[in-house]
Formats: C-alpha cells, sequence, structure tokens
C-alpha cells in the first residue's frame, strides 16, 4: 500500500480540492505529505476484520425536533457579508459560469 | 516568587451577586489587564470594550435590589470566547484570512447561554486556524506567546483563549477541542481546561473542523469554575441534532474533595518513551498525591491507543475537507480578485485564503476520501476508531477514570516546530484518543519544570461523566499549590 505521493497525485488531489497551489507548495505537499501517509500507514498492520466502522460516537439515536417553519435569516442579513452581493435582486454575484 | 492569584468566576460571581463590587468594575479591571499585558502575548484578536461595557452595566441594572447588584451563574464574569465561535454582531475570524471580515449574523449556543447567565463576553481570541494546530503559530494573525515565557508557544489550538486566562486577562475562556484543543493549551499555560464529553454541549454556531470530533469547553483557573461553566454550557439544543438530552449533572455539587475508593487506570506502557523527563517526573507525584487522597491506582492497557494519531489525523482531515469546502468566495467571506470564471475563482480564493497548515490537511482529507484510496485510509481508520473506543469501554469496567499526562512536552520554542508538521501532529499524543471516541477529559496544573514551564494532568471519563473528573481535579487542587501558581507577566 505504501507509495510515496507523486507530483501528479498532489496536482490530482488538489484539483478535487478547488485549491490552486504553486510550484513550491506542491513540492512542499509531495514531501510532507508523503512523511504524514508513511507515519500513518502503521494503522494497516491492525486486523479489522469484522470491526465496524465507528462514523459518530452518539450512542442514542440524534434528537430531532419537530418539523416546524420558524424565522431564518432575512435576504438582507444573508447577503450582508458576501464578497459581491447584488441587494437589488437579493442575489449572490458571481463571475461567468460557462466560459 | 509569583504575584498572587487572580480572582475566580467564582469569586466574582460571589462579590458581584452580593454587590461587593459591580460588573462593570470587573469589566474595567479585565480590560486594563489586557491593555497591560496582550501587546505582549497577543491573546486576542477583538477586543470589545463597549460592547463589553454595555454588557456589564446592563448585568448590575438586572440584578435584584440595588444597581451594582447582579444574578445568573456567572453574573459579571469576564470570559474571552476562542475566534471560531460566533457572535453576532462581533467579527469572527477562526485566525483566517479567509474570514478576516466576518460578521456572523446570529449567535452560538454557547453565548446564549453565557449571555443568561450573566456572563460578560470581553473579545475574541486568536488561534490555529480553523483550530488546526498545537501550538497558535498558525494564525493569519501572528502567534499568541506563552505568559510563562513569551518565546515560547502557547499551545493550540484554543492558545489565545488559554493565555487570557493564564495571565490573569479573564478568569473563564472558551476553547473548542478536536484533538486536544482545549487540554493541551491549558497544560501548556499552567491552566485548567475540560473538553466535555461528545454532544455534551451544543455546537451549533462553533465553525466546523471535523464535525464528530469537535466539542466546546471552558478554559478555567480552578476544577471549580470549570465546573460552574460548564453547568451554564451543557444542555440540548433544537439547533444541534447531536446535543445530546442525556439529562445535565450537578457538576457544582459533585465537588466534595472525597476520592476514597476513586480507581483510576494508568497505562503505563504509554508513558516508557518520547515523554519528557520533568512530565513523568510530575505525572507519577500527582497520582501519588491522589493515592494519599484514597483514589486506588491500577495499571491498565490501552492496546490501540499508539495508532490513534494515524486514526485522527485520517478522520480529521477528511471531515474538515469537507466542511472548509464552503470557504468558496461567494456567500461570505474573502474572494480573490481577478478571476475571469467561476472555477478559477473558487482556486484563487482558497489559493490566497487558507494558510498553509489548512492547506495541507484540506489535501490530505482530500487524498483519503478519493476514489482507490478511501477504503485502505478512512474506512480503515474508522475501524481502528472502532477499537480505540473498545479499549476505553474495556478499561472502565475496572476504573473511573484513566490517568495520563496532558502533553508529552512542556512549550516548546515559538517557530522550533513549524517546518515539520509530522513532528508537530505527535504531541498530540495522550489527548486525540478521547475526541475519537467521544469521551470527557480534563487537565489540570501539575507541577512547573526547573525553568518554570507548566506540566499537566489529565484525566478521562466515561461518557457524561465529567462530574467524577471534576471531583478528582478538585480533590487534586485542595492538596496542591500548582494552580495558584502565576506567570511573572
Amino acid at each position: 500500500m505504501t507509495q510515496r505521493l507523486t507530483r501528479n497525485d498532489v496536482e490530482r488531489i488538489a484539483t478535487l480540492a478547488r485549491l490552486e497551489l504553486s510550484d513550491a507548495e506542491k513540492d512542499l505537499f509531495v514531501r510532507q505529505l508523503t512523511e504524514v501517509l508513511e507515519y500513518a500507514e502503521q494503522i494497516q498492520s491492525i486486523d479489522t476484520t469484522g470491526v465496524p466502522p465507528t462514523s459518530q460516537v452518539l450512542s442514542k439515536q440524534p434528537a430531532d425536533r419537530d418539523d416546524t417553519p420558524r424565522p431564518g435569516l432575512s435576504n438582507a442579513e444573508a447577503l450582508a457579508n458576501a464578497p459581491d452581493p447584488s441587494p437589488h435582486t437579493g442575489l449572490f454575484r458571481v463571475p461567468r459560469v460557462i466560459g | 516568587m509569583s504575584t498572587p492569584p487572580f480572582q475566580t468566576a467564582r469569586e466574582i460571581r460571589d462579590a458581584v451577586t452580593t454587590g461587593r463590587i459591580s460588573a462593570v468594575e470587573v469589566c474595567q479591571a479585565s480590560l486594563d489587564r489586557i491593555t497591560a499585558t496582550d501587546g505582549r502575548l497577543n491573546a486576542f484578536l477583538t477586543v470589545a470594550a463597549e460592547r463589553a461595557l454595555t454588557r456589564a452595566r446592563a448585568v448590575d441594572a438586572a440584578g435584584p435590589g440595588k444597581p451594582g447588584k447582579g444574578s445568573g451563574a456567572l453574573a459579571g464574569v469576564p470570559i474571552a470566547i476562542k475566534d471560531n465561535i460566533s457572535t453576532r454582531g462581533l467579527r469572527t475570524t477562526a485566525a483566517s484570512r479567509m474570514l478576516k471580515n466576518y460578521i456572523p449574523p446570529y449567535d452560538a449556543t454557547v453565548i446564549d447561554k453565557l449571555d443568561q447567565a450573566g456572563a460578560v463576553i470581553i473579545g475574541k481570541t486568536n488561534c490555529d486556524e480553523f483550530a488546526m494546530g498545537s501550538s497558535t503559530e498558525n494564525s493569519a494573525f501572528g502567534p499568541s506567546r506563552n505568559p510563562w515565557n513569551p518565546e515560547r508557544i502557547p499551545g493550540g489550538s484554543s492558545g489565545g483563549s488559554a493565555v487570557a486566562v493564564a495571565a490573569g486577562m479573564t478568569p473563564v475562556g472558551l476553547g473548542s477541542d478536536t484533538g486536544g484543543s482545549i487540554r493541551q493549551p491549558a497544560s501548556l499555560c499552567g491552566i485548567v481546561g475540560l473538553k466535555p464529553t461528545y454532544g455534551r454541549v451544543s455546537r451549533y454556531g462553533l465553525i466546523a473542523f471535523a464535525s464528530s470530533l469537535d466539542c466546546i469547553g471552558p478554559l478555567t483557573r480552578t476544577a471549580h469554575d470549570a465546573a460552574l461553566a460548564l453547568s451554564v454550557l451543557a444542555g440540548p439544543d433544537s439547533r444541534d441534532s447531536t446535543a445530546s438530552r442525556e439529562p445535565v449533572a450537578d457538576y457544582v455539587g459533585a465537588l466534595s474533595g472525597d476520592i476514597r475508593g476513586v480507581r483510576l487506570g494508568v497505562p503505563r506502557t504509554m508513558l516508557e518513551q518520547g515523554v519528557h523527563e520533568s512530565v513523568r517526573g510530575c505525572f507519577y507525584s500527582a497520582l501519588e498525591i491522589l493515592k494519599a487522597r484514597g483514589a486506588e491506582i491500577i495499571d491498565i492497557e490501552l492496546p490501540h491507543a499508539p495508532y490513534a494519531i494515524s486514526t485522527y489525523y485520517f478522520v480529521a482531515t477528511a471531515e474538515a475537507s469537507s466542511n472548509l469546502a464552503r470557504f468558496d468566495g461567494v456567500r461570505y467571506g474573502f474572494r480573490a480578485e481577478g478571476a475571469h470564471e467561476l472555477k478559477e475563482m473558487y482556486e484563487k480564493t482558497r489559493r490566497e485564503g487558507f494558510g498553509p497548515e489548512v492547506k495541507r490537511r484540506i489535501m490530505l482529507g482530500t487524498y483519503v476520501l478519493s476514489a482507490g484510496y478511501y477504503d485502505a485510509y478512512y474506512l480503515k481508520a474508522q475501524q481502528v476508531r472502532t477499537l480505540v473506543r473498545r479499549d476505553y469501554d474495556q478499561a472502565f469496567e475496572k476504573v473511573d477514570a484513566v490517568a495520563m499526562p496532558t502533553s508529552p512536552t512542556p512549550a516548546f520554542k515559538i517557530g522550533e516546530r513549524i517546518d515539520d508538521p509530522l513532528e508537530l501532529y505527535l504531541v498530540d499524543v495522550f489527548t486525540v484518543s478521547a475526541n475519537l471516541a467521544g469521551l470527557p477529559a480534563l487537565s489540570v496544573p501539575c507541577g512547573l519544570t526547573h525553568d518554570r514551564l507548566p506540566i499537566g494532568l489529565q484525566m478521562t471519563g466515561r461518557p457524561f461523566d465529567e462530574a467524577t473528573l471534576l471531583r478528582i481535579g478538585d480533590a487534586y487542587e485542595r492538596d496542591t499549590h500548582w494552580w495558584k501558581e502565576c506567570p511573572a507577566i
């Protein structure tokens, strides 16, 4: 299982994560992520046959509330922190989506 | 020697509710202390002086009887809030460039609860960016400094709140703990830190890092104050489905000083390697004191504990990569300039908005969740997480709490480990397993090194049994002076 990450791997992961990286960051992450993965590889040695995964630790069912409407943020409040709001349409503005 | 101890939350509350001092006077003293010391320590990212004084006046006015007589479990008590906890109308940055100018439109549930209890929020404290780190060096706004030695880290990620309490700026700080981020800075700053059971305190309004691990909890000078704070913070919340409906115990009432017959488990094999000599010494001395008070010390094994860090860094980064996908430059927060189409805008925004450690963890998390690696890394880690939990289940069949050091070393120097992320991850060796298992854990001061750097004793308990941990911590304080020690800042 152990394998060094390549620069291609790092570029592929960065694309999945929507993260632009500089050349220096790519080199750094190839080295650092490989180091972390090599260390963390130790869990492969544990026999987990038949062990169920733990995704959360709550022993009881989550507490659901009644599905009744209640007030949320106003449109103005929701737009207040937006980098490029369009207050008169009440929308978030973004650069063009289709090239 | 050290300066006299700072006032505890209990002392302040008692003085305010009996009218011996006003909340405004207490608030002003806190603000003055910040002015005098924080230029050297960088605990606060935002000091909300006017907001705090207005709030203090309201506490004084709301008190029963004459003015200057507040009410509530934390009446007039100044509190420092880690800057990843949302405060309505008060800038909340998560110590990230991404949220540098973000003003939350709502309060976290814990903020509502503190308000109702009469507490006075003084400001927002520095931390590692998005709570990712163990030194507060990953803040976009510069590191916080340890009041015991400003050349050293205060620990992290809740470093600013720990510094605020240790330096006497506020008696209580709020932090969040995903892998040790309350307990480790508490230990390194010589104060008390409590990570509650997962679900004991609502996470509504906490900026998410790893949702199955994150817990909000208090940093204080005494176990009694931690009990007082937890009794305010704990409880169900209709806005957080993971907030437990388990009844809230009487934490303050549990502090009887009596620990006769309490069984404390010690995983001795974990202490054989990689633990600083002074940490080991203080830890075993602390066990002797607890034993003299009637606790029984029992050897236990946590066979999968050595794998907890690896497990943690797979689980936590996977969840982080998913949680941090929301920072896209559209609805709130930073947006990079100059992008001509949407995908480019996302990528540039995240490049410029996130710091190096956050990027590293997003990368690792994205990798372990990606096609072809999910089973080998993420699923495998979730299975080992089950084994870590079972170790504790088995231990709790014969003991009431597990004792370990909080941190394997005292505070290291700022900059010393910044280039070696793996080495920095390893400092979480004693803290991460409580998060993976969802258990409560308490760190209390248990000594100082020869050059006066604090050391912490950690106790981990059964789910929702914070009361036993606080009772042990309080009993320990009754026989020791470490909690009274103050840095000469």
